[in-house]
């Protein structure tokens, strides 16, 4: 496919354009990188995204596919000769689709929570997201990934928020370690992989991009 | 061929959403009603993440989450297909499938409104539908173009329930004057067999809604 101009509109720190990133490594596709200004959004992004202005979006040949796990989805089918992302038994993918929804549910939602409130809101949110991730590791087992001997799916949804665990727990003042050593264990597992690491930011980079927001929103 | 178990809740469209697709791809299944305020054991023991309907069981299988279940349907019974083949086409479909996420999370506001909370989740809601109508179902009879498809499916509460919880909110949303193609799409989806057969009678919804609103109320 040597005529296809594929493009991802993208902010370095977001998690679910990492998402992307690491789908487009898996496949092995070359694309453009395109950082994008969320506070005055360009010409491009709104064209794009008219109805969500957010990023990630992968234009391909034109035309843009929105919302992270559709757009991992799409590269899936597109480039469906190489390391697919989901199995082929419709049971089984529909378990994968469940997990990575249960990841956007709940690992993004509490996680931002974490970051954003105080007191005994924090407090609740910290025990969400422990209860959410030790769900996940019950389902992981023993598999070295979710999509078990390889990368797969459920694997893109969820590890690039490793990434801003550092910012969690931090911010959270508690340790995912101590609660999830499993899950730490499959996130480093991961990051062995080249596709993995170099898709995935720096969570220290993260979490000194989290404290900017915050001081921003006025959280403190 | 593994027997198929629908566990639902009668008013929830997301129950409704997955009998209209097994209907439409001629798949024989047992319904089960759930008493949500005293759930089965059954239920929780294949939906013990979230404790929810619908679940679908297949064999002794379990899938939860009402999108999930639509795309497993598609594929285990690729007959009548319900989504484009086309990639492309497909991503379109599933962005506007997810967007009625967050139009069920504004219908949701809308639902708990009282007064100038009321009037602004009304607006939000009237704001989120212009888009879709615009831009996700155009000129198109259905989002499914000429025939109905997992978007129209997944928008199906647009119908029938918008309309109970307009009558017992008394703000109307859902107008041939504020969204004509609209409107008329969800009649247009309401006249076909598959739904019109397969969805509660609106007394019996209304009666629901207003129950359900009085004891929050109450709270």
């Amino acid at each position: 496919m040597a005529s296809d101009q594929v493009t991802l509109l993208d902010l370095w720190a977001s998690p679910f354009g990492m998402r992307v990133r690491l789908a487009l490594a898996e496949k092995g596709v070359k694309y453009e990188y395109s950082e994008q200004d969320l506070v005055n959004k360009g010409a491009l992004l709104l064209q794009m995204n008219p109805v969500h202005k957010k990023i990630p979006v992968l234009v391909h040949n034109g035309k843009p596919v929105c919302e992270s796990l559709i757009i991992v989805q799409y590269i899936d089918e597109v480039w469906k000769d190489k390391a697919p992302f989901l199995p082929s038994d419709p049971y089984q993918r529909a378990q994968s689709r469940f997990w990575a929804d249960f990841v956007d549910k709940k690992i993004y939602d509490f996680g931002r929570k974490i970051w954003t409130e105080k007191g005994e809101d924090q407090e609740a949110a910290k025990k969400g997201f422990i209860d959410s991730l030790k769900l996940l590791e019950g389902e992981l087992g023993d598999k070295p990934y979710f999509g078990g001997e390889t990368i797969g799916y459920v694997d893109i949804a969820l590890v690039p928020f490793y990434t801003w665990f550092y910012a969690y727990e931090t911010i959270g003042n508690f340790s995912i370690e101590a609660e999830c050593p499993k899950l730490i264990g499959y996130c480093m597992r991961c990051l062995k992989k080249e596709t993995v690491s170099k898709s995935l930011e720096d969570p220290k980079k993260v979490y000194d991009f989290v404290v900017m927001l915050r001081k921003k929103f006025g959280i403190e | 061929m593994a027997e198929v178990k629908l566990y639902g809740f009668w008013p929830s469209p997301f129950s409704h959403r997955i009998i209209w697709a097994l209907k439409l791809k001629g798949v024989e299944y047992e319904y089960i009603e759930e008493d949500l305020s005293n759930k089965s054991e059954s239920l929780l023991k294949y939906n013990p993440v979230y404790k929810k309907t619908p679940v679908l069981v297949h064999g002794d299988k379990p899938i939860a989450e009402s999108l999930v279940i639509l795309e497993y349907i598609e594929e285990t019974w690729p007959e009548n297909p319900l989504l484009p083949k086309d990639p492309y086409e497909r991503a379109m479909a599933r962005f506007w499938i997810q967007y009625g996420v967050d139009t069920t999370a504004a219908l949701g506001a809308f639902y708990h409104g009282r007064g100038e909370e009321l009037e602004k989740a009304a607006k939000e809601l009237l704001e989120s539908l212009k888009i879709l109508e615009e831009q996700g179902l155009g000129d198109k009879k259905f989002f499914g173009g000429e025939s109905m498809n997992l978007v129209d499916i997944s928008y199906g509460a647009l119908g029938y329930l918008l309309a109970a919880v307009e009558e017992v909110k008394g703000v109307k949303v859902l107008e041939p004057s504020t969204l004509p193609r609209l409107h008329a799409w969800a009649k247009n989806l309401e006249e076909l067999p598959v739904v019109k057969e397969n969805m509660p009678a609106y007394d019996k919804l209304l009666a629901f809604v207003t129950g359900s609103m009085n004891r929050l109320a109450k709270n």
